[in-house]
């Protein structure tokens, strides 16, 4: 199950995705929408995709994932579209026969969606908005 | 050969589109046409970001060589999550 949508993320959804009679644990990664970042005060998240792309990688993310943890499922939607505060972004679910290997490949996860998936997020801040440039969470400016 | 391009993010809004056609001779790479867009588009003429380069969504290098009705996409640095 890998996903983006314009809609809400239904956790349970995805926990049944993942449940599997070998696993002897599940572990879930949610990123939400904070109300700061660098100084800045955050009103929303507006994120785009592309999203034939983003699934694409979303599934190799799982494929890689298992080559290096024995693990049984993954599933993982992201949003598009506005995010508010609090809000979760992106929900990771994976199933381990043991916990090791869940924590390990739902961390690998989150990490490789930063850095390979291709989702742009725009920070509406208290007096601007400006997109967001890689994992550092610092604004890139393109010179006019 | 007729090649889609699509644009995201921060290179929609400098291009003022989501999706152009473009012709583009035999042997062009994606590396060029990137060069030619900027020319044709002022507002990316100053992209100084490192973009990386996807066609029929997958990534390649900039010496990938075009083929007819490839859809290409130029990455500007992702940050979902």
């Amino acid at each position: 199950m890998f996903r983006v949508t314009h809609g809400s993320i239904d956790i349970k959804e995805m926990l049944a995705f993942v449940s599997d009679a070998g696993a002897g644990a599940i572990v879930t990664f949610i990123g939400t929408t904070r109300d700061h970042n660098n100084g800045r005060k955050v009103i929303a998240l507006d994120y785009e995709g592309y999203p034939e792309m983003a699934e694409k990688e979303l599934s190799r993310i799982s494929e890689e994932a298992k080559k290096k943890w024995n693990i049984q499922r993954m599933a993982i939607i992201h949003r598009l579209g506005p995010v508010q505060i609090t809000e979760p972004s992106v929900i990771i679910a994976v199933s381990a026969a043991h916990r090791g290997d869940a924590f390990e490949a739902c961390r690998f996860a989150i990490e490789e969606i930063k850095k390979t998936v291709p989702i742009w997020k725009k920070e509406l801040f208290e007096g601007g908005e400006i997109w967001i440039g890689t994992q550092s969470g610092v604004p890139f400016n393109l010179s006019k | 050969m007729k090649i889609k391009v699509k644009f995201f993010a921060i290179l929609r809004e400098r291009v003022g589109a989501g999706e152009v056609t473009k012709d583009v001779h035999d042997g062009t790479t994606v590396g060029e046409l990137w060069t030619s867009l900027k020319r044709e588009y002022a507002p990316l003429g100053s992209v100084e970001i490192r973009l990386l380069y996807a066609v029929n969504q997958n990534y390649v290098g900039a010496d990938y060589i075009l083929k007819d009705r490839d859809e290409v996409v130029f990455v500007p640095p992702v940050s979902g999550g």
